[in-house]
């Protein structure tokens, strides 16, 4: 490791560790109340003993609802992204609408989905599906018309038919773009997901545990999953820049 | 949020609103004849009168246009807006600690932004927390903040903006560090030259060249503020505000009452997101940018 990404990585751990630390000690020297604060100690003892309702609620939220939602949705925007890209007017009419629906709570919508589609997972997908496929629309778009005009002509010059120049050009140039809306729509999925949780679920879900544990005033198991929610929103984030890096190692980003 | 080539884009987002508009009047008779099937049979069945009874059920699966209209109508128009009835109340709920949080987020995001700039060591250490921070679904642990915070008796309009903020700091930080890093180093060798001091280098260059990023960023920012402060009404009980509507739409099966809600929320949003862009146009003109 050399030293400088050595230095990026140890001080924002030792800043986390500084505010670990100091989470605990003012917790513990102020008598602070376990049901405003409970220490990192306690929230780690509790994830432990947890862990198997910690893993079903993961299964309920992530694995039944964030993927499968976060992979339709993306997979229906991106899909559109290339029908608009071959109908101007397409283009021109939901792309002003994309826009807005970006500036809209979506979140609103849940209480209406839930009522559709029951309380189980489904409805919990539908409603990621319906978070993430706004942002894949407009950045797909966008990303679509980033190939520069020379390379267009030049594409035209070989000779190539729409999808050559959609395959060997524009899509390779949109993939930063892609990636882009696929990371935000990660944390989307996830908050998406969870929030769609309040409005009606079976018992199961991370949503749902942190609602409930909330009413019941179990803030350590609150904690615990908002830990679990962090890891997993992270290491999702990571694995999608991980693969950015590998799919788009010529971006002027990751030169050196 | 960008309305572009606003000449051209009329007719196709016309012809686009109107096949939604059409194919949702047509999905309101599917879906709600498999609720409304007795009582069309009641009156003889026929074309005609599944169109009547499906497009307008007092509990519809889902309500025509023309339902979620009138009740927005009926709701904005009729009623008092003090009452807990109109929806102007709800929206002005909504609203204040939409603003509230927008702006204690965005005076939160160019401070962390300027402190950043200004410190090395802040930079290493805090952005990769900033940047957590925000992997950490927030809108989900909204109800434990409202609570927690109204165990320590802050209640009301103040849990929701501080959630509204925690959402709106992270785009403006991100936006104004790029910004204020902007200034190209011929630009700080000038301020150099001129023997200006650090706080002169920001006033004078580094903020107004992140004044485009800044306004690109509240945009951002003011949108998810509304959302955060709507999620934040929804665990406090249905009390008041846009998410309480919802909330209560959904509990007692008034579909109507969810749809006018989410039509509010989508105006307000949208007249949000406009009065920064006529904020920013306002500024640019002060400060003798080019249109």
């Amino acid at each position: 490791m050399k030293p400088s990404s050595f230095r990026d990585v140890l001080a924002p751990a030792l800043f986390g560790i500084a505010v670990l630390i100091l989470w605990q000690a003012t917790v513990r020297f102020f008598h602070v109340p376990f049901v405003i604060f409970p220490a990192p100690t306690d929230i780690w003892s509790k994830l432990i003993i947890s862990l198997p309702t910690l893993y079903e609620d993961f299964v309920q939220t992530f694995i039944r609802a964030v993927i499968p939602g976060w992979i339709i949705g993306s997979l229906a925007g991106f899909l559109v992204a290339l029908l608009c890209d071959r109908f101007a007017f397409l283009r021109h009419g939901l792309l002003p609408l994309g826009n807005l629906a970006a500036a809209l709570p979506i979140v609103g919508v849940a209480p209406i989905l839930v009522m559709w589609f029951g309380f189980d997972w489904q409805s919990k997908a539908a409603m990621v599906v319906v978070m993430t496929f706004f942002p894949m629309l407009v950045n797909a778009v966008a990303g679509l018309q980033a190939s520069g005009h020379l390379e267009r002509d030049l594409m035209r010059s070989y000779g190539a038919n729409w999808f050559q120049t959609l395959t060997k050009l524009r899509l390779p140039a949109a993939m930063p773009f892609i990636f882009n809306a696929l990371k935000i729509n990660s944390t989307l999925a996830m908050i998406g997901a969870i929030v769609a949780e309040f409005f009606g679920t079976p018992i199961v879900g991370m949503g749902f545990r942190i609602s409930t544990e909330v009413g019941r005033m179990g803030l350590d198991m609150v904690w615990a999953e908002i830990a679990v929610a962090a890891l997993v929103g992270s290491a999702f984030y990571g694995l999608l820049v991980a693969l950015e890096r590998w799919v788009t190692f010529w971006h002027p980003s990751y030169r050196r | 949020m960008r309305i572009e080539g606003s000449r051209n884009s009329i007719l196709p987002v016309t012809v686009v609103c109107v096949i939604i508009l059409v194919a949702w009047y047509i999905a309101a008779i599917f879906m709600n004849t498999v609720v409304a099937q007795p009582k069309i049979e009641a009156l003889g069945g026929g074309f005609a009168n599944t169109i009547n009874v499906s497009w307008s059920l007092d509990r519809p699966v889902i309500p025509a246009p023309h339902q979620v209209v009138a009740e927005v109508w009926t709701t904005v128009f009729t009623v008092a807006p003090w009452k807990v009835k109109s929806l102007v109340y709800h929206v002005w709920v909504t609203l204040s600690s939409t603003l509230l949080g927008f702006v204690l987020g965005t005076l939160l995001g160019i401070a962390l932004a300027v402190a950043i700039v200004h410190f090395k060591l802040l930079s290493k250490s805090l952005m990769p927390w900033i940047i957590a921070s925000q992997t950490i679904p927030i809108l989900a642990i909204a109800p434990m903040i409202i609570v927690v915070l109204g165990s320590v008796g802050l209640t009301g309009l103040v849990p929701k903006s501080i959630i509204s903020m925690y959402l709106c700091f992270f785009p403006v930080t991100i936006g104004m560090v790029k910004g204020l890093t902007s200034p190209d180093p011929m630009q700080l060798d000038l301020m150099r030259t001129y023997n200006a001091n650090v706080s002169q280098v920001l006033w004078k260059l580094r903020f107004p060249a992140a004044m485009p990023f800044l306004f690109a960023s509240l945009k951002v920012a003011v949108a998810i503020a509304l959302t955060g402060a709507i999620v934040g009404e929804l665990p406090t009980g249905a009390q008041a505000g846009i998410g309480s509507r919802m909330l209560a739409g959904s509990y007692y099966g008034q579909t109507i009452q969810i749809w006018a809600a989410l039509v509010a929320a989508s105006a307000v949003a949208a007249s949000l997101v406009y009065g920064v862009g006529g904020i920013e146009r306002i500024v640019n003109r002060h400060m003798g940018a080019r249109a």
